[in-house]
Formats: C-alpha cells, structure tokens, sequence
C-alpha cells in the first residue's frame, strides 16, 4: 500500500512536534498511541489521569488549543501543531493558578485523581462564562465523574475561583 | 484557647495538605512511577461465565516481538501459586486451571515491553473453553439441579458456603406470636461496585540479587497485604516491601488481593525486573471485589404502635470464591445491626451464602461490613410499616427510637450502642426540610397530579472495628497503631498503621497530635502506606481509622506528653507531679511563667535531660478499641416523580449526621457529600447485572452508571454532636455514614410518592423504567 | 485502552481523502471528531487497516446558509452547532439535539457529520436531521451526490456510502418563518445512550400545520421517521387531540428491543409522551413566532 505521509516517518511512526504547557515538545510516535499515553509515558506528565476505557470518566482531560478534551480519546498524532495545557502547566512561576487555589480552599478534592481534569474544563468554562450559575458549572462538568466529593464543594470551587478571577 | 487555636487542633476546618502536590498534579498514584527495565502485564480474562478450560495456546503471543512471558494457570501451578487463599477461609485462583467460574476471570497474563503490545499478544493467545450452564442467583444455586461450582474443592457437594444466625429465634417467635401486625419486605440490594476512578494495580519489583521483592500495591492494608504475601507467595515477610503510595480512591475496591498481583509478583522473581500491572476499568468492574447483591426478606413485629421483633433472612451471592473482607466471626457481616436506631427487644437474622458464576466479593463499597445492607432494610420496612399502620412516618420512628437515657443500649443482636441521641436527629433535620409545610404541599400537589414524595432514614451504624477478641481479619486483630516521634527542634512525624485514600489522614491526623502536644499542625508530618515505615494495622476500611487509628494517635501523643511533663520538670526544677499542661506549654501549677513549650521540651530530649530518664521524645502504640463506635443521623429526601417517564429526581436533600466529635468538620462534610453521592447512585442507577448465561452487564461505565455534577442533587447538611464515650477523643468515624443511611431516605421517597397508588417496593436502582413499570402495574392513571 | 495498529493519513483536501481511501480496499475509515470511532478501537471491537483523518481538510468546518439552506460541514462540532445563533434562532431542533449529545468534552471534538455517517440508532442527529429532512452531500471518485439523510441509514452502523465515500458537509432546508422544534431525550444520566429519544420539528401554515417532521432515536435498527404520525398531522389543526393522535402513531412506528434500559412497552410510552410532549412546544414556539430554542 502506498503511503501518503511525511518524509520523515519511519516504520510505522509518526514525527510529533506540539506545544505543551508552552514548551514545544517533539517526538516519534506510532499512530494508535493515544494522546493521554503520549502526556504520560513520553512527557512523564503524569498529573493527567486514566479512569476508564470507554470514553465516560473525564480523569484525562486536558485543553487542546485551549479547549477541553477527553485526552484518551483523541491520538497524539492528531494533536500535531497544537498547544496542549495539562494540570502541570496551570501554576505559573511558581503562583498557583486561582483554579487550584480554589479547590484546595473550598474542599473541591479528597482523592485527587478527577481534579487536574476538573480544574483544566473549568479553566476553559469559565474564560467563556465567567459568571455562571450553580446549573452551568455541573453542565459544564457533566462529562466528569467524581467518586469522593459529591460535587458539591467542586461547584463552589468554581465560583470561587470565577470571583477571584473577575476581580483581577 | 488562643494558643491552641493558633495549632489548630480538634474542631477545626483546616486546609488540608495532601492538596499541595494533588492540584499541582504531582500526586504519586501507582502509575505514575517507573523504575529501570520495568515490563508492562495484561490480563487475558475469560468471555464465559462457566467454562472448562479445554486447552490453551500460548505460542504465538510468545513469539511476538516484544513479549518477554506468557503465563498461564500451569505454569502458576508449578509454583503453587494457581490458587490462593481469600480473606474469608476459602480459596480462589489466580489463573485458571481446571474450568472458569465467572465471567472475566484471569485465563493467562503476557508480560511485554509495553502494555501496548502485551494487550497485541493478547489476542494471539488460543484458548479452547467448553462452555457449561451458568448459575447467576443464590436461588438458582441453591436448587436440587444447579451446577456444582467449586467441584474443585474437596468436600464441596453443593454451591452452599455458609449458614449463620444471630439473636435469640425464640424470643423473636414469641414476638410475633403476640404482634397484632406483621409487616413483611422482599427486597434486593443488587450487586454494585465501589469503582474508585484509580483502578487497581501494583509495580512488583523481585529484587534478582536479594530477593527482597518491593511492590508498589494499590492497598487500603498494607500490612496485612505484606502477611498475606508472605504466606501466599512464600516470600519471606521481611523481604517483601509493600509501598501503597498515593490512592485515587478505594472504597472498599483496594482491600482484597487479586490475581493481577500474584502474578506480577511471581512474573517479577522469574524474570527479574519490575512487572507493572494496570487494570483497566473493565477488568475492575468485571473482576475486583464488587459489593452487596444481597437478597433480603424482613418481618417487623408491632404491637400497640411499638415494634417488638424482627426478622431478617438473606440469601447473598457470594460469587465464585468466598472472599468477603470482614472479620472472620461474621460471615454476614455487621448486618446484625439490623435493629438499627430502634429498641426492639427481639431479633433473629439468618444467612445463607452461595456460590454463583460471578465474580468474588460482597462486603466493599462503603458499607460498613454489610451495615449498608441491614440499615436499607430497616429503615425500608420502617416506613413501609408507617404506611401499612397509616401513622407519620416520623412518628412511627420517633415512638420506636432507642432514647438518649437508654444508652449504653444493649441491642437484640448482641450490640452495646455507645451514645446517641436519635431523637434530636430528627428534630434537626425535620426543621431544615419545614417537614410540615411540606406534607401539605405534597397534598396539595397531589390534587395536581403532581408526584412528591418525602423519605425518611434514621440510620446507626456501627464502625471502628475492632475488639481483637471479637474483630481479626484473616486472623489478624483489628488493633491500630501509631508511631510518633517529636525531633530536636519541635517538628513531629506520625506514622500510621492506617491508609487514606482521600479522607485527608495527613490533615486530620495531624490535628489530633496538635491538639495533644501544641504543636502546629503544619509541624506534623503524616506518613502512611510503607510496610517497611510504619507499625502494623489493619488498614482503612469500614469508617475504622479515626475510632481506631485515631485513637492510638491520642494516645501515644498522651503519654508523649508525660514523658514531655518530666523533662518539663526538670528543665523547671519542680516536680514532675506539679506540672500543668496547656496549649503547648509546660508550667508548674499555679504559676503560667515560667514556662516551657513543647520545642524547649523537645530539645531538651536530645540535649539536657534528667538522670535515668531515656533520650528522645517517641513511642509507638497499638490501640484495641473497647468497643464499636455508633455514628447515626437523620436523612430526609423530597423527590418528584413524572408520570409520563418514570423519572425521578431529589428536589431537596437534607443530611444531619452524628459522628461524634468532629476533628476537621470540612472534611467529614465531605466525607459526607460524597457518600450521599454514592447513595443516589445507588438508588437511582447504579448496578452490575447478569443476563442468564452470567455476561456481565455492568463492566463499564457505559452500563455502570455513575451520576456527573448534573445528575447528582445539592445536599442541606446538618450536624449533632454525641461524642462516643469510650474513644479517647469522643469521635465515632464517619466516612460511610451516608452510604450506608442514605440509599433507604432516596427509595422511600419514590414509595411515599407512589403508595397512595399501591406501589409498595421497587427494588434498587430505581431506573425511569422500574417506576414507571410500578406506577402501571398499580394501575396509576396517567 | 490500546488500539490495535493502524496506518494513519492526514491529507489535506477532501480528493486526497478520496485516494486515501480508495487505497485502503475497504479497510480504511475517515475520522472527523474520533468520539465514535477511537473507543471501538481501544476496546478492540473492531479493527481498521488506514484511518484518514479528515482534520486537516480547511473549509470544513463552516456552519451557514445558503439559498436558503442550513449548511454543516464535516468538521464542524457538536458544540459548535449547541452555539450557533442559526440553530438557536432558526432551526430549533437542531438546537435543542446539540447540547444533548454525548457530553461537553465529547461535544468538543465530535462532529454532526461524523454522527451522521456512523449510523448508530442510538444517535441523536440520525433522528433530528430526519425531522429536518436533511440531505447529506457525499463525495467520491465518481463525484459528488446528494442523498436524504432518509436513504442513509441502512441498519446499526451501516450506511449506504461506499468505503471510498465521505460525507462532506450536510444540507438543512430551512423550516420557514412560523417554524419551530425541540429534541427530548431520556438518558439515565449525561452520556448515556438514549433510552429512547423524539426529535420533533413543525412549520405553520395559517395556523395548520404546514410541515412536520418526527424522528425517533433509540427504538429501531436505525433512527426512524415516523411518517404515519406526520402525516396525521400534516394540515391539520394543531389541537391536543391531533397531538395526541400523532404521539401514538409515533409510538406505533417505533421498534424498541426490551434490554436493560426498559422494556418495549416503556420505550414505546417515552417515544408518545416525548412526541407529545415536543409538539406542543413546538407548536406554542411557532404559534407565538418565537425563534426560540425549547
């Protein structure tokens, strides 16, 4: 079969080049790696979660071009050219990013293993609706699951964060 | 106190620490740590529920590049390591050998250099099954033609496992001999998972040139885990390390040891570098320790309004092996509980236990040791006995409830209840919830054709086991420990027998020797987990930790503190009975200065001490609780239900718990949000169901449902404090307080909606069909 | 959780996507969004030789009218189509079925086109854009065609393209002035497959029902018009009894299996209370010549 791709791919594997958390990033990479793979295992950012394997959980989203997305779901080679934002690069220079000053305040984590997915989504929800009612936090994070907190502090985490957020 | 507000110690809402590396996604779960030469395993489970294993080829997936081992049942068995025991006295495999007994169970596993690959080779491997009947029900089980299951086992001649009784048949008999009425309830809790969002798994690194094996194991017990490899595996118990580092939940899920952990640990010695095992979500909910599945029949005796005996008769489904995490005395768990927060003179409770083609387990998710079970039955028959004697359902309760001076209450079943005041409970929760406006408006909507309903749960459960003479897993005693040592410049670590897996032990624990010693909780490290770093416990499960790991914190800070009261003395030049203690400071009575603080005398004990007194300032301790510890509370759900769609949802809950003392209220707040979570789940859609060939439907989140922040209802907590009398600090435990009452409060709700109709039980999950088939079935109009 | 091998193309115009897979000998797959077709690999329910990644094709991802017609490229979004004001203004029913599919991170990469062409009955665009009557526009070697959406579907999860096809964008006609819709959806929670779902959209005609449209998800071998219902009340006055009559027409066109999400007789019941319930919004929407999405 003949092969349409790039020079430079060797057997069967891909050139990466992406940005993640503004730094660019480059490796070879076989096509069915996933993107949630890619941030682990290559990049060793493993602050990025895997909860399930049928797409539902939420553990591993991360923000593609400043979208939120369901990291196992996506391959690394489709994240070619784009700038990736994973929990690790929320904090900067060393400040904690008010997402994360929130969720520690308002009690929004027990286990860890959801927030650095819940905190990223809300990063990107709130940027789009920085004052939102309790309603459109959970919609927002309806394709999330959380075993410990029951949400509720979550919410208020949010709203924590869009009021500190407004006021800078 | 000023200065033990400025340590922040019981009652205070801090911050918890753990948060620092989570929110920085620096948590160090599992699978995130890598070691040198590490190989990557899979397991290939079985597509049948029951099945002989005809043949199995493995040649092709060992010739696939990258594959470093295949192994099957055979090759485990050469080691003795194809079948294992379980924590309740039974045996389980570890990889097939003679037939399959439930569907996803462990067939082989390929160790490769990749998980990539290894889940290649798992499709190369050929396995020949003859597939055979299929039993999915303790009542099928137990019938005269039902397959025997476990035909390995000698002895074994049916799919029975155990028969177990508890309470007194005859007084009970009596009772309702002399009932003037009897209210009966079949119900079934279905068969659901704890599935924490961080499957299980392990790093088993056999070190090739000692043989001391480390292995980073998702384990809410450790040490236990370490003992139990050690007789397992034969391994030497000083050379196996178990490191259960950071946990993305548990729940119950991380108690058991599984398959995928003996294998990897023997993939390991015999091939000499490191085999990580990471399960996917579908083995999880296929394979691990799933909970309840629990068949249930209760009688309620009541005479002249009082309730005056119980029944209970279970059937429960055992899966394939008997391996229930619970101490060993109990095959039915704590379910005697079952009289819950009433005083009911008389109680029988009988259980039976069957083997079926499922997966092993029963006691996990949060249920307290099968509490879950008992209160959901109680507090089910409770109401339903409210409607059959057309009294207030609150009512009912608060004329039944054991009363405060009754306490210490001697219950039924063998219980000493140690405090509790149910009926304040109540009262709480019914002014949050306007009780009475509310049962107007219900009427008022009902003339509507609007459907709302109000439920009630009135739980106690029973936690912190425990008495070792009652309470041993696996043998072991359910003592706990702590280990504390204060350095030179007044900093302290704390080390626990314990394991968190989200309940924040490295805050709370933390508080409580601040509140003993003075010193800041920000100066206290916490340190879980290490087998090699910690003194021996039995882990963190059914609520146990602060009844019983807790208080051994007190109590080595309190006896720290003696020691710290005669360095004080000397460094005062007074005697060590004239010393006082107080929000860190040492001073002789009477006269606040001079004084010494907790880091002079911490110094001190390295530096200048009294003669013949041992430097350092450090103990260990190993507490055995007294007795359980009794949380309880009052739960109130108001529901709506449409008519048209069979959909339900919580339109307001209300939660007023007692737990005793609170040592960080933040937390047990979430403690308690995140179990009335879990509650909904289960009312409303979580369960794990068999067809009859025993496919598993429930293997993943597309069948396993679990509510998102849209689904799941805003909660209206409420708070009583009872401390317990026996606990050195006077708290209870509460991490399944609301997992074990809650699922009864959301269930009654839908009923009282419905009953006016004659819809008298709808088992759980309350899915929109199951209502809407039960408004039908009533004839309901639509 | 580990996909199979595959090859794995990025052309960058929709020929070279053609090439691609007419290369593949019926084993290569066209990915859009991947929501549907990337969990099918990491479970290893099937397997697929070339995936042609349709992303880097520009001018896909365009959402507007022309002469009078909704158009939706194949690139575009779940969640672009849930913000478009076209949706929320002038095709309801497709509004309202946006921000019901899947869930917001799926939403994020998923594409309407994508749904279309992976014909699961349990999907909610297959039903909506029935409703809508909707055409697919299909390019291949020999060209480009028009077809229904109504000629697409062939039973769960195959359609009527030929492996060397590719759904380019969608076509919508537009409902007219006095036209409104809703999609009703009963999910056991967000993300769940629809237990049973009504895709329902009506224009009126001096106060009649002018044209209508029901499409049923979740209740048959693939998504379903209920045309007896629609012909019942096309014409006709929109009073609650000829709302009720269509709902149980609807009702009868569906063919729900019994499985663990309810039986056929609850499915059936879900398919006319939401049929009725979604005509009387819609029709109150067009009577009160709101542009409003339900």
């Amino acid at each position: 079969m003949t092969q349409l791709e790039s020079p430079s791919a060797t057997a069967g594997l891909h050139r990466l080049e992406v940005t993640v958390n503004g730094a660019a990033r480059e490796a070879s990479v076989e096509a069915r790696l996933l993107l949630v793979h890619f941030l682990r295992q290559e990049l060793g950012l493993t602050g990025t979660h895997v909860g399930c394997d049928t797409t539902s959980c939420g553990a591993c989203a991360v923000l593609v071009d400043g979208v939120p997305v369901k990291s196992c779901t996506m391959l690394a080679v489709q994240a070619q050219g784009a700038e990736i934002t994973t929990v690790e690069g929320l904090a900067q220079g060393g400040q904690l990013h008010p997402i994360q000053q929130a969720f520690h305040e308002e009690h929004g984590l027990q286990c860890g293993f959801c927030t650095p997915g819940m905190m990223l989504t809300s990063v990107a929800f709130l940027k789009e609706n920085p004052r939102p009612t309790d309603e459109e936090i959970r919609f927002a994070l309806s394709g999330q699951i959380c075993r410990c907190t029951g949400y509720q502090n979550i919410v208020k985490a949010v709203q924590s964060a869009a009021a500190t957020l407004e006021e800078a | 106190m000023a200065a033990t507000h400025a340590v922040r110690g019981i009652g205070h809402s801090v911050e918890r620490k753990e948060d620092a590396r989570f929110i920085r996604g620096r948590g160090r779960y599992f699978d995130d740590i890598t070691l040198p030469g590490m190989l990557h395993m899979e397991i290939l489970r079985s597509p049948y529920a029951h099945a002989r294993l005809v043949s199995i080829d493995t040649s092709a997936a060992e010739a696939l590049p990258g594959v470093v081992a295949v192994v099957t049942g055979e090759l485990m068995a050469q080691h003795n390591l194809a079948w294992m025991p379980t924590l309740s006295g039974d045996t389980q495999a570890v990889l097939v050998t003679d037939k399959v007994r439930y569907q996803g169970q462990e067939v082989a596993c390929v160790v490769a250099e990749s998980a990539y690959v290894a889940k290649d080779a798992l499709e190369l491997i050929e396995v020949e099954y003859e597939p055979l009947d299929a039993v999915t029900s303790p009542q099928q089980s137990s019938s005269e033609d039902a397959p025997l299951i476990r035909d390995e086992k000698e002895g074994q001649t049916s799919n029975h496992v155990y028969h177990w009784e508890a309470g007194d048949k005859d007084a009970t008999d009596a009772a309702f001999a002399e009932a003037d009425h009897v209210v009966t309830l079949d119900t079934f809790y279905p068969r659901s998972h704890p599935s924490p969002l961080e499957c299980c798994g392990c790093i088993a690194d056999v070190d090739p040139a000692t043989g001391k094996a480390t292995i980073h194991l998702t384990s809410q017990a450790p040490h236990v885990h370490r003992t139990l490899f050690a007789i397992v595996a034969g391994l030497p118990e000083q050379q196996i390390r178990i490191i259960s580092p950071d946990l993305g939940g548990g729940f119950g899920n991380k108690v058991p040891i599984y398959p995928g952990y003996v294998v990897a640990t023997a993939a390991s010695l015999l091939i000499g570098r490191p085999v990580k095992w990471v399960e996917d979500r579908t083995g999880n909910l296929i394979s691990t320790g799933f909970a309840r599945d629990y068949h249930m029949r209760g009688e309620l005796a009541v005479k002249d309004g009082k309730m005056t005996g119980l029944r209970a008769s279970l059937l429960s489904d055992q899966g394939a092996f008997y391996a229930d995490a619970q101490p060993t005395k109990f095959r039915a768990g704590l379910f005697h509980i079952v009289t819950g927060s009433y005083d009911i003179p008389a109680a029988h409770v009988v259980a039976d236990g069957w083997y079926t083609n499922k997966a092993p387990g029963g006691v996990a998710y949060r249920c307290s040791f099968r509490v879950t079970e008992a209160s959901y039955l109680i507090e089910r028959l409770v109401d339903n006995a409210a409607h059959e004697l057309g009294v207030d359902a609150t009512r009912f309760r608060l004329d039944n409830f054991i009363q405060p001076e009754q306490f210490p209450y001697h219950s039924a079943t063998g219980f000493v209840y140690d405090s509790g005041n149910y009926p304040e409970a109540m009262r709480i929760a019914l002014e949050k919830l306007g009780y009475d406006d509310l049962r107007r408006e219900q009427e008022e909507a009902r003339k509507d054709g609007r459907l709302l309903g109000i439920g009630i749960a009135s739980f106690t459960e029973v936690v912190g086991a425990g008495h070792g003479k009652d309470y041993d897993i696996a043998g072991l005693r359910m003592f706990d420990s702590a280990e504390l040592r204060v350095h030179p410049t007044g900093k302290a670590i704390l080390k626990l027998g314990v394991k968190s897996q989200g309940q924040g032990h490295e805050t709370t624990f933390a508080q409580i020797i601040a509140q003993e010693l003075g010193i800041p909780a920000e100066d206290i490290e916490v340190q879980e987990g290490d087998t090699d770093n910690t003194p021996y416990g039995l882990g963190t499960y059914a609520s146990r930790s602060t009844p019983v790991a807790g208080a051994a914190a007190a109590m080595i800070a309190r006896r720290l503190r003696d020691k710290a009261k005669e360095i004080a003395a000397h460094l005062l030049e007074a005697s060590a009975d004239d010393i006082e203690f107080e929000a860190g400071n040492f001073f002789v009575k009477g006269s606040p200065e001079p004084s010494k603080s907790i880091q002079d005398v911490a110094f001190a004990a390295y530096t200048n001490l009294p003669d013949g007194l041992e430097a350092g300032l450090e103990g260990v301790t190993y507490y055995d609780p007294p007795n359980m510890t009794f949380p309880f509370g009052t739960y109130a759900v108001v529901v709506e239900i449409d008519r048209g769609t069979g959909q339900w949802r919580p339109v307001k809950v209300v939660a007023v718990d007692d737990c005793g003392v609170r040592i960080n209220p933040m937390i047990v707040a979430g403690q308690i949000m995140g179990g009335l979570t879990e509650g909904y789940a289960t009312a409303a859609m979580q369960q794990i169901a068999f067809d009859e060939d025993g496919n598993c439907i429930g293997s993943n989140f597309t069948d396993y449902l679990i509510p998102t922040a849209w689904e799941t209802p805003e909660f209206d907590l409420g708070e009583l404090t009872t401390p317990s009398p026996h606990h050195p600090l006077g708290a209870k435990g509460v991490g399944e307080s609301a997992t074990v009452g809650s699922p009864a409060a959301y269930v009654n709700a839908v009923i009282d909606a419905l009953w006016h109709a004659g819809v008298k039980n709808i088992d759980m999950p309350l899915t929109p069909d199951k209502v809407w088939e039960a408004m039908n079935a009533a004839g309901m109009p639509e | 959780m580990y996909p199979p091998r595959f090859d794995y193309l990025a052309p960058a115009s929709v020929e070279e996507v053609i090439e691609a897979l007419g290369e593949g000998g019926g084993d290569a797959k066209v990915m859009a969004g991947g929501q549907s077709l990337i969990p099918v690999l990491k479970l290893r329910i099937a397997s697929v030789g070339t995936i042609v990644d349709l992303n880097r094709v520009e001018g896909l991802d365009e959402i507007g009218e022309e002469d009078g017609r909704l158009r939706i490229g194949a690139l575009v979004r779940h969640v672009q189509a849930d913000r478009s004001p076209l949706l929320t203004k002038r095709y309801a029913l497709l509004g309202a079925t946006a921000r019901l599919v899947a869930d917001p991170l799926v939403r994020n990469r998923g594409t309407v086109c994508g749904s279309l062409a992976h014909a699961d009955p349990q999907g909610d665009w297959g039903s909506a854009l029935l409703a809508a009557r909707a055409s697919a526009v299909v390019r291949g070697p020999e060209g480009e065609r028009t077809v229904p959406v109504e000629e697409l579907a062939l039973g769960p999860f195959m359609t009527t393209l030929a492996p060397d096809e590719v759904i380019t964008e969608v076509r919508v006609p537009d409902p007219g002035p006095r036209a409104s819709g809703t999609y009703l959806k009963l999910e056991r929670k967000v993300g769940d497959f629809a237990t049973a779902a009504v895709g329902v959209q009506v224009s009126l005609d001096n106060g009649h029902v002018g044209e209508v449209g029901i499409g049923l998800t979740g209740v048959g071998a693939t998504n379903l018009r209920a045309k007896a219902a629609e012909d019942s009340l096309r014409g006709a006055e929109p009073t609650d009894d000829a709302i009720r009559l269509a709902a149980e027409l609807a009702a009868d066109a569906a063919e729900p299996q019994a499985d663990h999400r309810g039986s056929v007789d609850y499915k059936r019941n879900v398919v006319r209370v939401f049929c009725e319930r979604g005509l009387r919004t819609a029709i109150s929407a067009a009577q009160a010549g709101e542009e409003g999405r339900s």
